[in-house]
């Protein structure tokens, strides 16, 4: 008997294999290394692991190295270099966040013993003795690397592992806020609870379609639905029950209920780790099933999704009028941009000239300029408080423009990039996807698109008349960061200046790294 | 081509903007008067450039696969809106010099002269910008820098005057980015690749549908922006609450985007469906006119009285574009340059009356004739100036869109000229109420002085200028008229012929 060995591209899925290992690493010094060195030495490695991804991604793209990889179950195409180094960046700068321990007297936003009943005596023992959970690193790591897996995958199965693996870390992550304990557990329970729940859908919904086409490859139910054994009804069912899984992930009304509680809920450092880093591997992952697997079902599900991104864009824009609170507020502001996001999906497969953008390369330039900029935001969240930790109330930033000008200016700018005004990169985002909406024949979208971001813009405006015209809240300071938190600020900000001024370079990129492998 | 002199003019403001970010608080205000006035020296060399026949266009690519380029170009109106731009910057700055002194405005001299270079850089590339992206990135990136002008240093109701301001501009901005993403989907598939030059861009021949809803989205924008009833309501908040400075700004030079933009863009990209839109323009030109004439003559507040003054002369300019005629438009361009000036001088002096005062309501004045003479001397002058008398600038522009407007339409020519007997009521009714009359207790123990020198060497070059080019029009008429006739003729539209000449 003659098994063959499989194959598998060591140096292509190098930046994947280094996180992975990378993250067990980091386990390891957990377990090895005195409590005192914990905190540095995961740091180091941290960024020398990502780092390392990085410098990989690069060689490996230089080298044009690409393809159908192991065994057909990870594509590493144009999509996913462009999902593999944003995720990597993006990673980078949201777990920096994590190791801010100047505002906090010395201690990080997570708390001592997380496993502690909230105000029990093993809680306070806990805090006394300064105890704090570094295994927030390796944990962010694993789900990194989830997100990276998730954004290439080729195979239904392998979708859904990664799936699983870049969730689980963030339930334990969202649960484990210092302050406001139970707000965060709940987030976390929550988060979990609806999570499994939509994986379950997702489950079914692929065993659906491997009843339908006879495989988990997403080359081969395309196969499938061009020359079909079966009815379409087993189709159907599977791509609904696939995209309730899908769109739960990126947050699409009427999927999005789990964003608000545990945006606000989790560490705020978490959040916004989240809010790009899982919203672009679940756009690019869902773009891609769509795209190659279900591409030639297109008639199908396009509408239906025009209608879905409709809402989602009402719901979260509309909601996000009501806020009081800052971080609730930008949880749906991420609900309203998934929702212009997915108007650029609804104009996909249309045929663009050459040397531009079409639907996909437009999809992830809105997501990296959107990461910037909500990166930099909810890191300026954290630096925002008062005496029981952060002050996210809109109340509180009052004035804040007249005590801290430099900083209210920056978050200032960041909301106009949200709202897409012209000059930074939130605009050519916004242009870039409705364009690609146009294209697709989805003009009547793009009028509602508008809409809803005049009406978006109305929240983001309020943030910034609140800043500059309020009276300064004397409860509310700025707390001093060390660099972890002023150097995704800044970076986020820079390339937001960036993106709006000269967005060429990227487009050009992406303009050739748009085209899904099948 | 040696030296980029568009690109150059619009960044020496934002180079004074930058400069004025740093803490140099002594010499803030000299210093952005300064870059103020050399942008107006440079501009005025551009003109010179341009009159001389030196080619200035500017093309470089920006955003390769958008196909949108960094194009700039001078044709005879932006020359006209450059030159208004420039002058104007330099007159606000000294107008709002003292501004800060009195210790009622929150906001410090340096960021106001900030914004305000900010602002003109914006604004200068706004008119000289020839990609329609491009355009449209800095007509939205002009809200910006207006909007911390109001809110930063207006009345009690700034706050809510400043976001009245943002959104109505934003919802026009945002209907005008469904028209320009719809213009790139259609045109990139029309040309085959994409291009945002309007050179590129006219006469491409899209379906009549396409083209209407296109140049509707385009038309709301500058609706908007170049107040026309129904959609003006936020000027007059603006200029009640804004100080006199900023709306010269806003209704003197932002404005002016909005029937720059109908020209330039809605006339040469979409002539087919401009002129179908026409006669509804006519109509609300009309209604502009009349409207914020009467709504002038109600008003109680000084500044608003003027901003209602400026949607009745708003009127007139549509009126002058969608006649279609050379005189008329040619009429608009000049009516767009001389509004400026009348306004700003309106605007300013009784800024410096109402800063004298406390008080911007009619009601608070009487007799300021008698302690302030040249104060109000100079408001009159500005005043005659604004209801368009014959040797003021203003009388040529009125003129010769009415005649346009008569050689097409006589029925609405005469419906307009009600809006001229109307000026004359608001004006003159205003000065009676507020300078003639015995002098009241409060005007005599606040209107302690007449205009200072300051004040003086800001309404002198206005009123010489308007004085000037209402003598000799025929200097700024040479320099429009070639543009209009070129632009009517990419619209394929000729003049009616001479009513009453043939027989």
């Amino acid at each position: 008997m003659n098994i063959p060995a499989p194959t598998f591209e060591w140096f292509e899925l190098s930046p994947l294999l280094i996180v992975l290992v990378g993250a067990c690493l980091g386990v390891l010094v957990e377990a090895l290394m005195p409590r005192r060195l914990r905190f540095v030495s995961q740091l180091v490695l941290l960024a020398a692991t990502v780092l390392a991804a990085i410098v990989m991604l690069v060689i490996n793209w230089r080298q044009g190295s690409g393809g159908i990889l192991a065994m057909g179950s990870i594509s590493l195409d144009g999509p996913a270099y462009i999902a593999w180094g944003s995720l990597l960046v993006f990673g980078l700068l949201g777990i920096l966040v994590f190791s801010e321990r100047r505002l906090d007297n010395g201690a990080t936003v997570f708390a001592a013993s997380a496993s502690s009943v909230p105000g029990s005596p093993l809680e306070s023992e806990a805090t006394t003795a300064r105890l704090e959970h570094s295994e927030v690193f390796p944990l962010a790591l694993f789900s990194l690397a989830g997100m990276m897996v998730f954004a290439s995958a080729n195979d239904l199965i392998t979708l859904f592992i990664a799936l699983e693996v870049m969730s689980l870390p963030l339930y334990v992550l969202s649960a484990m806020a210092r302050r406001r304990r139970l707000l965060s557990q709940e987030a976390g329970l929550k988060y979990f609870l609806l999570g499994a729940f939509s994986s379950a859908f997702f489950l079914f919904g692929m065993a659906l379609l491997y009843g339908y086409a006879g495989s988990f490859d997403l080359k081969a139910i395309d196969v499938a639905i061009a020359a079909p054994t079966f009815g379409p009804g087993l189709l159907y069912t599977g791509i609904a029950m696939l995209a309730v899984g899908l769109l739960f992930k990126i947050g699409v009304v009427p999927f999005h209920s789990w964003i608000p509680d545990v945006y606000v809920g989790a560490p705020t450092p978490v959040t916004g780790f989240m809010a790009i880093c899982t919203k672009l591997a679940a756009v690019i992952g869902g773009v891609r099933v769509f795209y190659v697997a279900l591409g030639a079902e297109r008639w199908s599900w396009q509408p239906l999704l025009a209608v879905l991104a409709l809402l989602t864009m009402a719901v979260g824009a509309i909601l996000a009028l009501t806020q009081t609170d800052i971080k609730r507020m930008l949880a749906y502001s991420s609900v309203a941009h998934a929702g212009f996001l997915l108007t650029a999906v609804v104009g996909a497969l249309a045929v663009v000239p050459e040397g531009q953008v079409n639907s996909v390369g437009s999809i992830m330039f809105y997501l990296i300029a959107y990461g910037f900029a909500v990166i930099a935001a909810f890191a300026i969240v954290t630096l925002v408080r008062d005496s029981a930790g952060e002050a996210n109330a809109l109340s509180g930033w009052s004035g804040l423009g007249r005590t801290h000008p430099a900083l209210a200016g920056v978050f200032a700018f960041l909301m106009l990039s949200f709202a897409g005004i012209p000059l930074t990169g939130g605009f050519i985002g916004k242009w870039a996807v409705f364009s690609a909406a146009w294209r697709g024949g989805y003009w009547w979208l793009v009028l509602a698109a508008i809409i809803f971001s005049l009406v978006a813009a109305y929240f983001y405006i309020r943030v910034i008349v609140v800043m500059f015209f309020g009276e300064p809240n004397r409860q509310v300071a700025v707390g001093k960061a060390s660099g972890m938190t002023w150097v995704p600020i800044v970076v986020g900000a820079a390339a937001t200046v960036y993106l709006g001024l000269f967005p060429g370079q990227l487009l050009e990129l992406l303009a050739g790294a748009e085209v899904f492998w099948r | 081509m040696s030296v980029p002199w568009l690109t150059v003019l619009g960044l020496i403001p934002l180079l004074g903007a930058a400069v004025l970010c740093f803490p140099v608080k002594e010499i803030a205000k000299g210093l952005g008067m300064a870059f103020a006035l050399i942008t107006a020296g440079v501009a005025f060399g551009v003109a010179a450039l341009y009159v001389g026949g030196t080619e200035l266009a500017e093309i470089a690519p920006w955003i390769p696969p958008f196909g949108a380029s960094w194009a700039l170009g001078l044709d005879g109106m932006s020359l006209m809106m450059v030159l208004l731009t420039v002058l104007l910057v330099p007159a606000v700055l000294l107008a709002e010099w003292k501004l800060f002194d009195t210790g009622a405005f929150r906001w410090s001299a340096q960021v106001f002269f900030a914004l305000v270079l900010a602002l003109e850089s914006l604004a200068l590339f706004v008119f000289l910008a020839d990609d329609v992206l491009l355009f449209y990135l800095f007509f939205e990136a002009t809200l910006i820098p207006m909007y911390f002008l109001i809110g930063g240093f207006g009345g009690a109701r700034r706050s809510y005057a400043a976001v009245k301001f943002l959104l109505f501009s934003l919802a026009g901005g945002l209907v005008m980015l469904f028209s320009v993403v719809g213009l790139y989907a259609e045109s990139t598939r029309l040309l085959g690749r994409p291009s945002f030059l309007v050179s590129d861009l006219a006469g491409l021949g899209f379906s009549p549908a396409t083209g209407m809803l296109l140049m509707v989205g385009f038309l709301f924008a500058f609706a908007i922006k170049a107040p026309m009833v129904p959609v003006h309501t936020w000027l007059p908040t603006a200029a009640e609450e804004g100080t006199p400075g900023t709306s010269v700004l806003l209704v003197g030079i932002l404005d002016k985007i909005g029937t720059f933009g109908m020209i330039k863009f809605c006339l040469v990209l979409f002539p087919d469906a401009s002129r179908e839109a026409g006669p509804v323009m006519i109509v609300l030109a009309l209604i502009s006119i009349l409207y914020g004439a009467v709504a002038a003559i109600g008003s109680k507040n000084l500044l608003r009285l003027v901003a209602y003054t400026s949607v009745s002369h708003f009127g007139f300019m549509v009126l002058g574009i969608y006649t279609f005629t050379t005189g008329g438009m040619s009429g608009t361009v000049f009516y767009m340059f001389n509004h400026g000036f009348s306004t700003a001088a309106l605007f300013l002096v009784l800024g410096f009356l109402i800063s004298r005062r406390g008080s911007a309501l009619v009601e608070s004045f009487g007799g300021v004739q008698k302690v302030a003479p040249v104060l109000a001397g100079t408001t009159l002058v500005a005043g005659l100036s604004s209801l368009a008398l014959p040797g003021m600038s203003s009388f040529v522009s009125e003129f010769m869109v009415l005649a346009g407007t008569w050689s097409r339409e006589p029925w609405v020519a005469a419906v307009a000229v009600l809006g001229t007997v109307l000026a004359a009521v608001y004006i003159l009714l205003m000065y009676q109420r507020v300078m003639t009359g015995p002098v009241t207790d409060q005007v005599r123990e606040h209107v302690t002085t007449d205009l200072n020198a300051r004040e003086r060497w800001v309404m002198a070059p206005l009123l010489a200028v308007i004085l000037a080019l209402g003598f000799v029009p025929q200097v700024a008429l040479n320099v429009i008229e070639p543009t209009v006739v070129a632009t009517l003729t990419q619209a394929q539209i000729s003049d009616p012929a001479v009513p009453f000449a043939e027989k």
